[in-house]
């Protein structure tokens, strides 16, 4: 098994602690994997994206260029990488900031109101996690339960009210996925 | 799986430096290696160690120079044109055989250039970069756990030889973030014990007495005659270095390859993904990746190129530098082609694949 990802969107939105997350849990269930960010200059409005790789056995490359799952917070996002997701791929778009989306055949995409989501959950914060969310229900590259007790660990002490709105994100994707 | 954590490349080689025994550290900040120096200002404090950021780069080599004349284990690091101003500093330090740990996360040059990934400092690292007849022990990592694995090593060596060491990564193996596992902490009582291996040369506080001798560290010899008994002096070290530390890996290397690939650090991983896939097709390509890229390994090269090899192959984030070494050690029995990336692009595994499916 092995799974290549690019996940992208304005600075700020959480795209690469999309990553991040993912790479950690998947590393906690004992995954080889790899997180590699775009940190060059980026124009304001651009992309800010990260490569990360779960797999199996030892990761070679970890440059991403036909990824199999894509999550796009922005337009300039979808534009950029939409085209080199692998057929079969799942593609995930927060249509507030997606007015275009002009789908594929043979790529699975889910189309949903990140901001508008993330604003009923309570905080524009947790936006991110309901992307988690949608790729733990869609895929099994993560488990909720793994994700679940990162963040537990990570934020229990620290924001307990932040941490409650994060698994309702989280368990809200996995809804939306179903 | 125990104990691993998700770190990027920069900071995973500063904590292994710290659990080597390393507690001075001097540099002056450079992206894409930044965070290595923001870790070693957040972690040497917590273990009593001197994190100093110094008014320059040139400042921060001749700090490493300082200390290290103490015996003690030292690092610096900087990005590309950051080691350039360090070269005048790394010259002294092999000419007064000085141990220290020099780390360069390698961007897009030449000049300022970009903060991209690249390898064109493979020629500075490894022919020179500073003046007058010296090496460097130069180690190539080409993941988070071997650049964190070689910050042991390096000390390790340049404590054994007294020669500086350079580790030459570059802006995607710092930036990346992978599972890493560290070794134990060296204990205070085996970090002074690794400083008494220095005694018989380092400097010692100003007191002359049993045991305590008068020393100096010097990169000047103005005697011809003796300048040149130092230079060969240096050259048995150098020989010796290469007789017993070459160090890489084989991927796929076997009596019925048809081809095979040399590559180092970033691009090694790449050629990686790569063969793999042309494997996969049914062919049979080997990978050759140098991890100590000074001493270079042309034996090993060498003894790859058997009968049954068509081509070889040179994969490299710049012109074409580490492509000499491999036609040095092919000599002329098979073609040697090269493919580079210039400018802090990386190359993607479709266009190596590209490259070579050319050839087959």
């Amino acid at each position: 098994m092995k799974y290549e990802m690019i996940f992208s969107g304005f600075g700020g939105q959480g795209a690469l602690a999309i990553g991040k997350f993912i790479a950690q849990s998947a590393m906690t269930e004992g995954k080889n994997v790899s997180w590699l960010p775009s940190y060059g200059p980026e124009m304001r409005g651009g992309t800010a994206n990260v490569s990360v790789v779960v797999s199996d056995t030892e990761i070679a490359s970890p440059v991403v260029s036909t990824p199999t799952v894509m999550v796009a917070l922005n337009q300039p996002s979808l534009d950029k990488f939409g085209p080199d997701v692998k057929p079969q791929g799942l593609i995930i778009v927060n249509e507030d900031l997606c007015p275009k989306v002009v789908k594929r055949s043979n790529i699975d995409y889910v189309v949903v109101p990140f901001n508008t989501l993330a604003k009923e959950i309570g905080s524009d914060k947790v936006l991110n996690m309901i992307a988690i969310g949608i790729i733990i229900e869609k895929t099994n590259i993560i488990k909720y339960d793994t994700l679940a007790d990162e963040l537990t660990a990570f934020l229990k002490d620290r924001n307990p009210e932040l941490l409650k709105l994060n698994l309702e994100a989280i368990q809200k994707g996995m809804e939306l996925a179903k | 799986m125990g104990n691993k954590v998700l770190m990027k490349g920069n900071e995973a080689v500063a904590e292994a430096a710290i659990r080597s025994g390393c507690r001075l550290y001097f540099a002056y900040p450079i992206t894409p290696q930044s965070e290595l120096i923001e870790y070693m200002a957040k972690m040497m404090p917590k273990v009593n160690g001197t994190f100093l950021q110094a008014e320059s780069e040139v400042a921060a080599i001749n700090m490493v120079y300082g200390a290290a004349g103490m015996g003690k284990r030292v690092m610096t690091s900087s990005s590309s044109p950051g080691i350039s101003l360090k070269a005048e500093g790394l010259s002294y330090l092999a000419g007064a055989r000085l141990p220290a740990v020099i780390v360069n996360v390698q961007r897009g040059g030449p000049g300022l250039g970009d903060i991209q990934p690249a390898q064109g400092d493979y020629f500075q690292a490894t022919k020179g970069g500073g003046h007058g007849d010296y090496r460097l022990i130069v180690l190539a990592p080409s993941s988070v756990q071997e650049f964190a694995d070689m910050a042991s090593d390096a000390f390790d060596l340049t404590d054994k030889y007294r020669v500086p060491v350079m580790i030459l990564s570059d802006g995607l193996l710092g930036q990346m973030m992978e599972p890493v596992e560290f070794k134990e902490y060296k204990t205070d009582a085996e970090i002074e014990e690794l400083g008494k291996q220095h005694f018989d040369w380092c400097m010692h506080p100003n007191v002359d007495g049993p045991g305590r001798h008068h020393h100096e560290i010097n990169s000047l010899e103005i005697d011809p005659v003796m300048l040149e008994k130092h230079v060969l002096n240096l050259e048995k070290i150098y020989k010796e270095i290469e007789a017993k530390e070459v160090k890489l890996e084989e991927y796929n290397i076997n009596p019925d390859n048809e081809y095979v690939c040399v590559a180092f650090g970033t691009a090694a991983r790449i050629v990686k993904s790569a063969i793999d896939d042309l494997n996969a097709e049914g062919h049979n390509i080997g990978l050759i990746r140098p991890i100590t890229v000074w001493p270079y390994p042309y034996k090993e090269i060498e003894r790859a190129i058997h009968d049954k090899i068509n081509r070889v192959f040179v994969f490299e984030l710049n012109l074409g530098q580490m492509l000499e070494d491999v036609k040095l050690a092919v000599n002329g029995k098979v073609p040697v082609e090269f493919m580079g990336k210039v400018g802090g692009i990386v190359f993607t595994p479709e266009e190596v694949k590209e490259k070579i499916k050319a050839y087959l």
